[in-house]
């Protein structure tokens, strides 16, 4: 008997999701910039509600604070494009390990609360991050600062070739992060946390390290989170502490797509991404009654479907896009039991 | 006046989930009656109580309370109806003095001779230690307290869920010594056990589970010794 | 005297921000919810003030005969409508749902009332002030509110310790189960505590309106103060709390005495010193 990962439906996924990469990565060649630049923001949430996913679907650790970090990582990268002439493309990938460096001492003192106390500490971290940034003159203060021309334009020779290296780099990071994520749940950590997602009580007895792993996923998370903060704002081209930490933008949609996509699924926030971009594209223009919506679909999923839209085809279906189940197969070619 | 037995349960199946807990198990018990349930460990019992008392429901199978169905009948509702249940390891509520404790027992407000006056008669020690916070109690008087909170309610039916769980030999015997008391006017008792030696004393009538199954049942005094043995162990 | 007054201002929002955490922390010791949307069910009340001062022309006061049965019966509505559904063992359903709920008050209010700043006024009792001695003065407004925050605590001190009501409530969150084994009805039990949550919340958004510009998105802002009185008092103390909205409201005093631009930062660093030093909070009754 051997551990096997892979179903039918995975390797079908698998190669889907190969040959969706090539076209994506093509798309420079295929789009225009306006697609362009919709796909570099469907990856970047991709990439959010993937770390978000992990945090909370699988660690138990819901945060409604990750606008911490990604501030954190948009302030890193103006602070090291700006004071200290870093390449912007390079200070994208210095702000993971600061965000990472910083989320150290923050999980020291907000793991003392539990639960939902828990998440508005993330909150209450967040709003601090907030209030520091305002005090910070030299990156702009409370109104906020944007790119000198300088910077932008030493990125690259023009400004098509500086949207295609953005488009690349969002695709880059989501695949990276994406990637980052299924070595780490494939892996024995990742049995770890599949176990705490499904029964924390009984994971801990039987000898797991809930706390340590459960800090070192914040820790990682916010690697990412930072890095992907550093891109938004590079994007953006400036930036300012409301943009930076704004709840709105950078948790409740993390959150409503995730939370529609389906919970502690690595495939969710990918659906999740979708789904929502599809209703913005439909429901643009309404403004805050478009949030008002989402609140409401997200409550409803929650409360009739609280395993999303894709936990509900796993369960009818037994679909996997990513081969990430473990079964024990009796025969080597044998489909197995799951 | 009803023309049945004041608790008849019919094939009753319960299950926790996948697991099943009871497989078609018919009980009855008359007004004023005592009935004893026994067996082992994980035999049911507890499951047969709760389902009684509301706080599970059976799968299939009927529940009938002087003659109406109480089936699915969720506990809070059970009790205004007179079904009364003492939970096993008597989980009195922490934060509530005894007499707390005994107060709330009689929120429904159901009419009868139940009085916090007359279970402080009944159980003395409990009027002498009202005003404590219930954890403060010993186990033997915790036990008392839990059985005057489900009186309070006035009830028809009582069910016990091994109420000599964890307690002194002495302090069972005291218990169960008050128990014609609580009978005296009609009440009719339920006693899940498996201190076997104060059931078949206290009770008229005896049905023993096995693994979820009426393994023996009739009256106490014409089940023997090796009949009972052979019931509860399944050998 | 100067730093005299600026503590004394502190206090008395204590009040204010004891009253926005009472809420909060009883619904969190009856059925372990934390109601994210707490904040923007305070910004809630003040608004409904504000129609019943236009519509029916009463004064902010008076509008709490209006406000307080009203949200009292929005969070009975809400509790047994949606919340209930909510509870049990995964944290994430509470958690979501009432998050969900945050943004579809704010975002309603916004719609309905945009988000244009508002204040009501409560007339002339707003500058009147006492002097309590030489270069210590103390407004009527700010003491009326701090000792009714000291009399809704107190009250519902009483409440929960010699009423039948408080009886079922303390009894609902030891132990669910069997409290319905007692003949309560767990699913009421819990809506009239959201009840009574929103009925403290009623008054509290009252009181903020008066004192202070609102508009829809302030509500987050809220419960963080209310959450942080709660930490920095103790879990499951009720005069903890008022000890907690206390210390947070001259913490921020004190900081925005310093620089303006520093009172909720004083505040939070409060907050995570306590929480870091002492996580039990102050006076705490329950443990974590």
């Amino acid at each position: 008997m051997i551990v096997e990962h892979a179903t039918r439906s995975s390797r079908i996924g698998v190669a889907l999701i190969a040959i969706a990469l090539v076209v994506l990565a093509l798309a420079p060649y295929w789009g225009d910039r306006q697609t362009l630049r919709l796909l570099a923001e469907m990856f970047t949430f991709i990439a959010l509600a993937s770390l978000w996913n992990l945090l909370a679907g699988y660690a138990g650790l819901v945060s409604v604070g990750q606008q911490a970090f990604v501030g954190l990582g948009g302030y890193v990268l103006f602070a090291l494009a700006m004071l200290l002439d870093v390449n912007p493309v390079l200070a994208i990938f210095v702000a993971g390990p600061i965000g990472a460096l910083v989320a150290v001492p923050v999980a020291l003192l907000i793991f003392r609360l539990r639960g939902a106390y828990f998440a508005i500490g993330t909150w209450v971290v967040a709003e601090v991050f907030r209030l520091l940034a305002s005090q910070i003159s030299v990156l702009g203060g409370g109104s906020g600062i944007s790119l000198p021309a300088s910077v932008v334009l030493a990125m690259a020779p023009s400004r098509l070739m500086r949207e295609f290296e953005m488009y690349w780099l969002a695709l880059l990071l989501a695949v990276v992060i994406l990637a980052a994520i299924f070595v780490l749940l494939r892996s024995r950590h990742g049995l770890a946390l599949t176990a705490i997602r499904d029964n924390e009580l009984a994971a801990q007895s039987t000898g797991i390290g809930v706390w340590s792993i459960k800090f070192t996923v914040y820790v990682l998370t916010a690697f990412g989170t930072a890095m992907v903060g550093a891109f938004i704002f590079l994007q953006k081209l400036r930036i300012s502490p409301d943009t930076a930490f704004s709840v709105n933008d950078w948790t409740a949609f993390v959150i409503f797509i995730t939370v529609i996509g389906g919970i502690g699924r690595i495939e969710g926030p990918i659906i999740g991404t979708i789904i929502f971009f599809a209703l913005r594209q439909s429901f643009a223009g309404l403004g805050s009654l478009y949030l008002l919506m989402m609140g409401a679909v997200a409550i409803v999923v929650m409360l009739w479907a609280p395993k999303g839209l894709w936990g509900m085809i796993v369960e009818r279906l037994g679909w996997q896009i990513l081969p990430l189940q473990r079964h024990l197969a009796l025969r080597k070619d044998a489909r197995g039991k799951s | 006046m009803p023309d049945g037995p004041l608790l008849k349960i019919t094939a009753v199946d319960a299950f926790y989930g996948d697991f099943q807990a009871l497989f078609g198990v018919s009980l009855s018990v008359g007004t004023g009656q005592v009935a004893a349930v026994i067996g082992a460990n994980g035999a049911g019992k507890s499951t047969l109580l709760k389902c009684i008392a509301g706080l599970m429901h059976p799968s299939r199978g009927e529940i009938l309370f002087e003659n109406a169905a109480t089936t699915n009948t969720p506990a809070f509702e059970a009790l205004k109806r007179g079904i009364a249940l003492v939970p096993e390891g008597r989980r009195l509520f922490p934060s509530l003095t005894v007499e707390e404790n005994l107060l709330i027992g009689g929120q429904s407000r159901r009419p009868g001779p139940w009085t916090l006056a007359r279970v402080y008669e009944l159980f003395p020690i409990l009027a002498e230690r009202r005003n404590l916070p219930a954890p403060a109690l010993s186990g033997g008087q915790q036990q008392m307290a839990a059985i005057g909170r489900a009186l309070m309610s006035n009830p028809r039916l009582l069910l016990c869920d091994e109420i000599s769980l964890g307690l002194a030999p002495i302090v069972v015997r005291d218990i169960y010594a008050r128990l014609p008391q609580i009978t005296a006017e009609g009440l009719s008792l339920v006693i899940v056990e498996q201190d076997i030696v104060q059931a078949l004393r206290a009770a008229s009538h005896v049905y023993c589970l096995q693994e979820g199954r009426v393994a023996l049942q009739g009256a106490a005094r014409d089940l023997s010794r090796e009949k009972i043995s052979a019931a509860y162990f399944g050998v | 005297m100067q730093w005299l007054n600026v503590i004394l201002q502190g206090v008395l929002i204590g009040g204010l921000y004891a009253m926005f955490a009472t809420g909060l922390s009883l619904i969190f010791g009856v059925m372990r919810l934390v109601n994210i949307a707490h904040g923007d069910l305070i910004v809630l009340a003040a608004y409904i003030s504000l129609i019943a001062t236009q519509a029916f022309g009463m004064d902010p006061l008076t509008s709490l005969l209006l406000v307080v049965p009203v949200m009292a019966l929005i969070g009975y509505a809400l509790q047994r409508g949606l919340l209930n559904y909510t509870l049990g063992e995964d944290l994430l359903p509470p958690l979501l749902v009432t998050f969900g709920l945050s943004i579809i008050i704010q975002n309603g209010l916004l719609e309905l009332f945009t988000a244009d700043s508002r204040k009501l006024q409560a007339g002339a009792i707003e500058i009147q002030t006492f002097q309590l001695a030489q270069d210590l003065w103390i407004g009527a407004l700010p003491l009326i509110q701090f000792v009714v925050a000291v009399a809704v605590i107190a009250g519902l001190q009483l409440l929960f310790y010699r009423t039948a009501l408080g009886r079922a409530l303390r009894a609902t969150s030891d132990d669910q189960a069997v409290a319905q084994l007692t003949g309560l009805d767990t699913r009421h039990i819990f809506a009239l505590a959201m009840a009574l949550s929103l009925a403290v919340i009623a008054i509290a958004g009252v009181f903020l309106a008066v004192r202070a510009n609102f508009d829809p998105a302030i509500g987050p802002a809220r419960l963080i103060f209310a959450f942080e009185a709660v930490i920095i008092g103790g879990l499951g103390s009720m005069w903890g709390t008022l000890a907690g909205g206390i210390i947070l409201g001259v913490s921020q005093a004190i900081g925005a005495q310093i620089d303006p631009g520093w009172q909720l930062l004083a505040g939070h660093i409060v907050f995570l010193a306590i929480l870091a030093v002492r996580p039990q909070g102050l006076f705490p009754k329950v443990s974590g």
